[in-house]
């Protein structure tokens, strides 16, 4: 299966601009340690990720009665602190969640991604 | 001729019953161990059973019919897997395993422990909706009818039906594995899994309306799911506070109605208690040592029960030791659910004025509780302050949304005109 990993900066995780130096070494290391991880753990295997822009350059679309607004982002309160994300293959969200304890303590979204063949 | 068919008939409808009893759970952990399905498993399932009951009764049953229950409902699987290969969805069905359709070989059934306690696990775990695990683990583990389940949660059929297809739906989309956990996560979701099944138990015995008063009969199939629990991990502290906590509180079952009213724990009548059962479930608390967090909780309240247990009269109760367990169990759960019982057993102890003490600050922690102003007003009436007794069963009515409930109230209130006597003392 295919999982989408959203990791957001809600919760004890100060923002990234805010960390020490130190800190955001350490987090760094989480994501290589993850990364690591998720190569050497078997049916795991990492597809994707990157670090996001914060929720002040989010662009957000919306149609309503048809119509394409543009406005400034992001689209709900709790995307605010939307900092990255990962895609990874895994045979299953118990493993998932397993190696998302690695991680900084983010507060994270699982979902799976859906094959709409 | 007729009385012979007719004979036949209910013995085949018998037999279809003693294994949907019997077997539902086993079956199914074996379906969903073979096939990894949950979702199709448990329609096939359901859908063999309902084959059974038109088949049998006409055609005879078979030699071996938990045999004959599997091989169906695998064949059902696979149809359903075919299909949705058919209709161009995912394709790990393909790799269909022609020994699943095998029927279980003699012996197999009975030793699927961790084939069922992965099952459990699956129903309790954290990823799925906390209003879903319970109806969840009834209906995949023993087999409880939804409609029953939904009569049990006070909802109707349908919002049921949803609440599980929508989980079923979740443990497969999400990919929510069978697993076999050991040692500390096997403690942490042991403890998920006993609040389940406590959460199951505890809905039976909340009051509803009319007939349904109580649902002791649903109570009951939560005790047998802490039974099955028992069986499957007979070893873990947490699992033996929990059923033995089910079989002293479920012991009463025969003493907590009386004319379609509730009747509380003093006034029950204690030989309708169910003594056999209250000594197996005295023994499970009463040897276990001191634990923590949700076990300990398990723990403190078996105790209390036992206590009650023990009291072949009300005058009997312990009262004393009572209050103290209660306050163990305040200090480990900051409840101010627990503090309130507390206030009741402090009262039943030291007198209704230090209980009244004790109901302080619980108005403000417990905003919306019909229960803290009904507590009060008993003791104010019992204090023979009629004045506060009188406001406290009207604040209590003004909050009770409960029928039953507000009914005993108002009876209360209106008893007051008597003048009572003080305190008996």
């Amino acid at each position: 299966m295919k999982y989408f990993i959203l990791l957001a900066g809600d919760g004890e995780l100060a923002p990234f601009d805010s960390q020490s130096p130190e800190e955001q070494q350490a987090g760094m290391e989480q994501h290589g340690a993850f990364g690591e991880a998720c190569e050497e753990r078997s049916g795991v295997e990492m597809l994707g990720g990157e670090a996001l822009g914060d929720g002040s350059m989010a662009t957000t679309l919306r149609t309503r009665g048809g119509e394409l607004s543009v406005t400034d982002g992001p689209f709900a309160e709790a995307a605010e602190q939307i900092g990255g994300y990962y895609v990874i293959e895994a045979p299953d969200l118990d493993t998932v969640v397993d190696l998302c304890r690695i991680l900084p303590a983010y507060d994270i979204d699982i979902r799976p991604i859906l094959d709409l063949g | 001729m007729t009385s012979i068919s007719g004979r036949s008939s209910t013995s085949a409808e018998r037999l279809v019953a003693e294994t949907y009893r019997s077997d539902w759970g086993r079956l199914l952990a074996l379906l969903v161990a073979r096939t990894r399905r949950l979702d199709l498993a448990e329609d096939a399932l359901g859908e063999a059973f309902a084959r059974a009951s038109a088949q049998w009764p006409t055609a005879g049953a078979p030699s071996n019919p938990v045999g004959w229950l599997y091989t169906t409902a695998s064949r059902l699987i696979i149809g359903g897997l075919r299909s949705e290969a058919i209709h161009g969805r995912k394709a790990p069905l393909l790799a269909v395993n022609p020994n699943w359709v095998a029927p279980p070989a003699a012996g197999e059934l009975d030793d699927l422990g961790d084939e069922r306690l992965a099952v459990i696990l699956l129903c309790c775990h954290p990823a799925l909706s906390r209003d879903a695990r319970s109806p969840l683990a009834l209906r995949l583990v023993i087999g409880t009818p939804t409609a029953e389940i939904a009569r049990l949660f006070l909802v109707s059929p349908a919002t049921m039906a949803a609440r599980i297809t929508r989980a079923k739906k979740k443990i497969v989309v999400a990919g929510i594995p069978l697993s076999s956990p050991v040692d500390e996560e096997l403690r942490v979701r042991l403890a998920d899994v006993c609040r389940t099944i406590y959460i199951a138990f505890t809905a039976g015995y909340t009051p509803g309306h009319g007939p349904d008063l109580l649902r002791i009969d649903l109570a009951g199939e939560a005790v047998e799911l802490a039974s099955v629990l028992h069986r499957l991990v007979p070893d873990a502290p947490q699992v033996q506070a929990l059923y033995g906590l089910l079989l002293l509180q479920h012991a009463r079952r025969d003493a907590r109605v009386s004319g379609g009213q509730l009747v509380t724990l003093g006034d029950q009548d204690r030989s309708l208690w169910r003594h056999d059962e209250m000594q197996i479930g005295r023994e499970l608390v009463t040897k276990l040592q001191p634990d923590v967090g949700y076990a300990e909780e398990l723990r403190l309240q078996g105790l209390i029960a036992a206590e009650h247990a023990k009291a072949v009269i009300s005058q009997d109760t312990d009262w004393t030791t009572i209050a103290v367990i209660y306050s163990q169990l305040e200090t480990l759960t900051q409840s101010p659910i627990v503090r309130l019982n507390r206030a009741v057993a402090v009262a039943e102890s030291e007198g209704p004025s230090a209980g009244l003490v004790m109901l302080a600050g619980l108005d403000r922690l417990l905003p919306n509780s019909h229960r803290v102003h009904a507590v009060r007003a008993d003791f104010a009436r019992r204090g023979g302050d009629i004045e506060l007794a009188r406001t406290s069963y009207e604040a209590a009515l003004r909050l009770c949304t409960n029928e039953v409930e507000s009914e005993y109230l108002a009876d209360r209130l209106a008893s007051l005109i008597e003048p009572v006597a003080g305190p008996g003392q």
